[in-house]
């Protein structure tokens, strides 16, 4: 029988006297700006990556709205020149800034800090029975980090210019006048906060567990974090590396990467690419273990294939080591190499089906409640199984090299990292927003939101892969007559988007102060941090808990544990 | 869900707001066993990134290598062996140094401990300094990196077509490498002084010397870096 033992959360409940949460423990902003709490750490890494995804959000959209028609006309009133063709060459350049900061924003200061940072902060020591990370003042200074380094992107793009795209190519980038060398030292400082965050949550999952957590009996969001942490610390120092050469090659000339010195141009994407195809796992697996707390704590079901979900999320941490090259099938390299990539790349096809199989499994015959969070779970699976299964095509060998560098590719990355990532974390944030606000959302509104944002989603990015498929180029700010209905159906999907996002964040803001007090358990979950009150006391237990049991056990209405040996 | 309540007093373990905590413990850990272990997992992790990211700057020197060998042995005939020999020895003895250092923690031998940390910030600035004569000996005979390359003397019989896979390609790797390595030890010095005048008001000893430990840790790796370095630069034949 379930048996979560915590001392605190009876001795409140018994004495029916509540404790000042983390938000009442101290005021002002100081305290806030100089905290050590990881809870309130998690907050401040909430807002910061919302801005930030904002910011790139609206950025999209206006060069969604210049795509709306073929040839260049929104953009060609926003800049100024002598004559229509300067005019119109800055308008390019323009586009080329857009979607370069879109995608940096989007990737750095957004996607890869966006789950673990804001609720892996605020929750991985809370379901460890834990009063905070092992090293909390590091925690802070990654905070920093993170802001600093994020502030020197926005600059050198917005102030400075860049028009490299997010991945920094060689040779352009060591050739353009453009602001790279600022704009990788901001990624770099960005790269130092990564890995801080990543060394924290390793070395907190190993030393920091509650007495009888044991590591069968840790919720799957923490497998998945420690998962990406591992990423993070084996991944990011390579970026950082990558980065320092090409600044290197830009001030010093060094011709690590130039071929008039007996550099190689090439071994900047391999340098890159080796970071940054994990890194694209770093964006995802804290995805999979939101999607893996929603979809048991909403169904009311012991997850299915607890070992399956959490080996599974070390799988493609080791895997994604080895695919580095799926990204420059057309680049030159041996066809060897090719073969091998191509091979090693379906090879990850295999745990994430693995996982999703699972998720599928656990609703079967579960106690579903369709609330908000379980629609973006749902949502889930239906997006990212999409997005994941067009990844095979990409992996495909013959297939990519008809498909490389086209919008298909645009729609493929997007239906993971935002079909995946951002609606995970979405889901993520109501499932916890009652413990971390220890308001609730609307959520009658929040079910209609969800609606419209998969609509919008939808309409956006499904076109992009007829339009990829016939040819249409990615970065391209004109295009011919053919593909305009596909640019039609993804400009207005994309304002839907907007519009979805935009009530979502409003209704948030507005629950945090008028919303309805939470229960401390509102949804009947397991894990412990639904064991202490809502929103947390500053050391988040009276006591450091006890637990005896593994969190999906929900006794009441899980049938499945009492056909078996119970 | 049953919920129960575990046994108050001796078999519970101590508690955040505990009052016979020992000063050095965080509020956030239960033991100060805890602690410790803590601390040097996380050093250990943090030591993992920055191999890795020499590693990337390892990688660089072996494909040149690979692709330009005759250059690579022309070119290191212009690094200093006596210079880089001598920063070798320095390097290990203030690797002895510091391991003293946490020996002396251990055994709570306070003045032995200062001296090794002032002794072991006395060697990195050796390196430093015969590292800055190494330098400039470069700048003045254009031994630079890259397109800052100047010494059209070396290598001029060998096969490889200049520019490509010149010796500006060693000296461009041989720069960053020492270079990334001289920050680390530069950074060295900074936390080795912050031990030391830790030590100095006495906050180490038998129960508590995790951060002299950590920083030694650290150190090794520092040393160890140049250990490789110094083979593969200076005696490449």
């Amino acid at each position: 029988m379930a048996t979560t033992t915590v001392e605190g959360a009876l001795a409140g409940a018994a004495h029916d006297h509540r404790e000042p949460s983390y938000i009442q423990a101290s005021s002002g902003l100081k305290a806030w700006l100089f905290t050590i709490d990881h809870k309130r750490i998690g907050m401040m890494y909430l807002a910061s990556v919302w801005t930030f995804f904002f910011i790139a959000g609206a950025l999209a959209l206006l060069f969604r709205l210049e795509l709306l028609t073929p040839n260049l006309d929104l953009l060609l009133h926003l800049v100024g020149g002598e004559n229509a063709a300067m005019i119109h060459a800055k308008a390019l350049d323009l586009y080329n800034k857009l979607f370069t900061l879109h995608g940096g924003l989007m990737v750095f200061a957004f996607i890869v800090p966006s789950i673990p940072a804001s609720l892996g902060n605020f929750f991985l020591p809370l379901m460890l029975g834990a009063k905070d990370v092992a090293f909390p003042k590091l925690n802070l200074a990654s905070y920093y980090l993170y802001v600093i380094g994020a502030s020197v992107v926005v600059y050198a793009i917005l102030g400075a210019g860049l028009d490299t795209g997010w991945t920094f190519y060689t040779p352009y980038s060591t050739t353009t006048g453009t602001a790279v060398t600022t704009a990788t030292l901001g990624v770099f400082i960005m790269g130092f906060s990564s890995i801080l965050t990543g060394l924290n949550f390793i070395v907190t999952i190993h030393k920091m567990r509650a007495p009888g957590m044991t590591w069968n009996r840790m919720p799957l969001f923490l497998w998945a974090i420690y998962a990406t942490s591992v990423i993070q610390i084996l991944a990011t120092p390579v970026l950082a590396i990558t980065l320092l050469l090409l600044v290197m090659e830009r001030t010093l000339g060094i011709g690590i990467f130039d071929p008039a010195m007996g550099g190689d141009p090439v071994l900047f994407q391999h340098f890159f690419w080796f970071y940054s195809h994990p890194a694209v796992y770093i964006m995802i697996l804290p995805a999979f273990g939101v999607i893996s707390e929603i979809i048991a704590v909403h169904s009311k079901k012991h997850i299915f294939g607890y070992w399956a979900i959490a080996i599974s999320s070390v799988a493609i941490a080791i895997i994604s080591f080895l695919v580095w090259g799926h990204h420059m099938f057309v680049s030159g390299q041996s066809e060897f190499a090719a073969v091998l990539f191509s091979f090693l790349t379906f090879a990850v096809a295999v745990p994430t089906a693995i996982k999703v199989f699972s998720w599928v499994a656990t609703l079967y015959k579960g106690s579903i409640s369709f609330t908000t969070p379980m629609l973006y779970g749902l949502m889930f699976l239906f997006t990212f199984t999409i997005g994941g299964l067009t990844g095979i095509f990409l992996g495909a060998l013959a297939v990519d090299v008809h498909l490389h560098d086209t919008y298909f590719v645009v729609a493929h990355f997007h239906y993971v990292m935002m079909g995946g990532t951002v609606v995970a974390f979405l889901g993520g944030i109501h499932h916890w927003w009652p413990k971390m606000t220890g308001r609730m959302y609307p959520e009658t509104l929040g079910k209609i939101c969800s609606v419209i944002i998969f609509i919008g989603f939808n309409l956006t990015f499904f076109p992009q892969f007829i339009a990829g498929t016939q040819g249409m180029p990615r970065r391209y700010a004109t295009y011919v007559d053919q593909y305009t209905i596909y640019h039609e159906l993804s400009t207005v999907g994309s304002l839907i988007l907007g519009v979805g996002l935009f009530i979502v964040a409003i209704y948030l803001l507005v629950s945090m102060f008028k919303g309805k007090q939470a229960s401390d358990n509102p949804w009947g979950g397991a894990s412990l941090e639904w064991a202490t009150q809502s929103p947390p006391i500053e050391h988040n237990f009276h006591d450091t808990p006890h637990v005896d049991t593994d969190p999906y056990n929900f006794p009441n209405i899980d049938r499945s544990a009492s056909i078996g040996h119970h | 869900m049953t919920t129960t309540t575990a046994p108050h007093g001796g078999a519970a373990p101590p508690h955040g707001h505990d009052h016979d905590h020992p000063s050095f413990l965080a509020h956030h850990f239960d033991t100060p066993a805890q602690q410790e272990a803590s601390a040097k997992m996380g050093m250990w992790v943090f030591l993992a990134t920055e191999i890795l990211m020499f590693s990337g700057l390892f990688l660089a020197y072996a494909i040149a290598r690979w692709a330009y060998p005759e250059m690579v042995l022309e070119a290191h005939h212009h690094l200093s062996i006596p210079m880089g020999g001598v920063n070798t020895v320095v390097l290990i003895t203030s690797s002895f140094t510091v391991a003293v250092g946490v020996r002396a923690a251990k055994i709570d031998n306070q003045k032995l401990l200062q001296w090794m940390l002032l002794a072991t910030i006395f060697l990195a600035g050796c390196f430093l300094v015969v590292k800055y004569f190494e330098y400039s000996a470069k700048f003045e005979h254009g031994l630079l990196p890259g397109r800052f390359y100047t010494a059209d003397y070396i290598a001029k019989d060998l096969t490889v077509p200049s520019p490509l896979g010149g010796p500006h390609t060693f000296f461009g790797i041989y720069f960053l490498m020492t270079g990334l390595h001289g920050v680390h030890v530069v950074l060295g010095m900074c936390v080795m002084t912050w031990i030391y005048l830790r030590a100095r008001r006495g906050e180490f000893g038998p129960h508590f010397f995790t951060p002299v430990e950590n920083v030694g840790l650290y150190w090794h790796l520092v040393d160890l870096v140049w250990i490789f370095l110094f083979p593969l630069l200076y005696l490449v034949k």
